[in-house]
């Protein structure tokens, strides 16, 4: 980093941009007395179909931008594919790290599952689910698996998309009957917001963890035959070498 | 002043902070990962100053949209976030000898 006068107008451009900054959040703040969103958005979320407030902006106020969301997610997942194979795997894990991610991805597991149970009454959801499966994933990743634990490339395929598909055929599905794109019937919204944030997690989770190996796992790079097993030995090394240089 | 617009002031303060550090150093710093870097902690402050907006006092619950929004956009920082270091993995094959 140099000192010249070009480095001097940043900072000075920066200061001004943070005063006019400063100026605009305290007036946003202090500026209006009446309701806000707020009121309105809690005071219509027994009509979501589930109890705590953040879940039913997510998957009924804004469903659409969820939706959004999970394309992002998808759209992120097939660039970073398309870029190049996975990295080389870790190496195994050693006897205590084993047993110790033995212990760890079954757990995640089992509190994403939660979570997402819980995201109806309290904090929670199909977002920190798949964090967690994500994490699970990662875990598994780090302690030498090359796959990470996710199936082979055809099941990856439908778990990445499988949370947008589930959301729009859902919300085509609501169309035909008449209501609008994700205007769900009250009746049944609870169970709708369930079918879609459990796909939803599943794909989170997935592609969180795929996009940890930066690339289509080396494993499931090629498609499943007999010689699967011979072709890992013969890719391996080739893949080690690729990364040093 | 009331007690939930100072703490407002003060979170969103530091939401600002962060950001203009984030592109100050975005500007500065040439290498890749370090512009990465730069563009999650812009991201924070954005997050930090959107959680500031949402607070309402200790008696009334947060405004939930804005969370939604920074829920939203962890997951968009960090999905692009991956694809940008993919990106740089890529270049760093092409040209290995570059920085």
């Amino acid at each position: 980093m140099k000192s010249n006068p070009q480095t001097f107008l940043i900072a000075l451009l920066l200061a001004l941009v943070g005063v006019l900054l400063a100026w605009v959040f305290f007036g946003a703040l202090t500026g209006y007395q009446g309701d806000r969103l707020a009121t309105l958005a809690l005071s219509r979320v027994p009509d979501s179909g589930v109890s705590h407030p953040v879940t039913s902006v997510l998957l009924n106020y804004r469903a659409h931008d969820t939706l959004m969301e999970l394309a992002v997610l998808l759209a992120a997942l097939l660039g970073i594919w398309s870029l190049g194979p996975a990295a080389a795997p870790y190496q195994p894990a050693s006897l205590v790290l084993a047993s110790l991610v033995g212990w760890v991805v079954p757990m995640l597991i089992l509190v994403g599952g939660y979570l997402l149970w819980a995201g109806g009454h309290a904090p929670g959801g199909a977002f920190q689910a798949g964090a967690l499966l994500g994490a699970a994933g990662v875990t598994l990743a780090l302690s030498g698996k090359a796959n990470a634990g996710l199936p082979g490339e055809p099941g990856l395929r439908v778990l990445a998309a499988l949370g947008a598909l589930i959301f729009a055929l859902v919300g085509l599905a609501l169309m035909g009957l008449g209501r609008g794109f994700l205007t769900y019937p009250p009746a049944i919204a609870k169970w709708l917001i369930l079918l879609i944030e459990t796909g939803a997690t599943l794909s989170i989770g997935a592609t969180l963890a795929a996009a940890f190996l930066g690339g289509l796992p080396v494993a499931c790079a090629h498609p499943r035959t007999p010689f699967t097993l011979l072709r890992i030995r013969i890719v391996l090394p080739v893949a080690r070498a690729d990364t040093r240089t | 002043m009331s007690e939930a617009v100072l703490t407002q002031i003060l979170y969103g303060g530091v939401g600002i902070l962060l950001f203009l550090l984030g592109v100050w150093s975005f500007l500065i710093h040439a290498p890749l990962l370090r512009k990465l870097i730069a563009l999650n902690v812009m991201g924070a402050g954005v997050f930090h100053l959107l959680v500031a907006v949402a607070y309402r006092g200790l008696q009334a619950p947060p405004d939930p949209v804005p969370h939604a929004l920074v829920l939203t956009g962890i997951v968009v920082a960090v999905s692009a976030t991956a694809l940008a270091l993919a990106f740089g993995r890529r270049l760093e094959r092409e040209e290995p000898d570059d920085d």
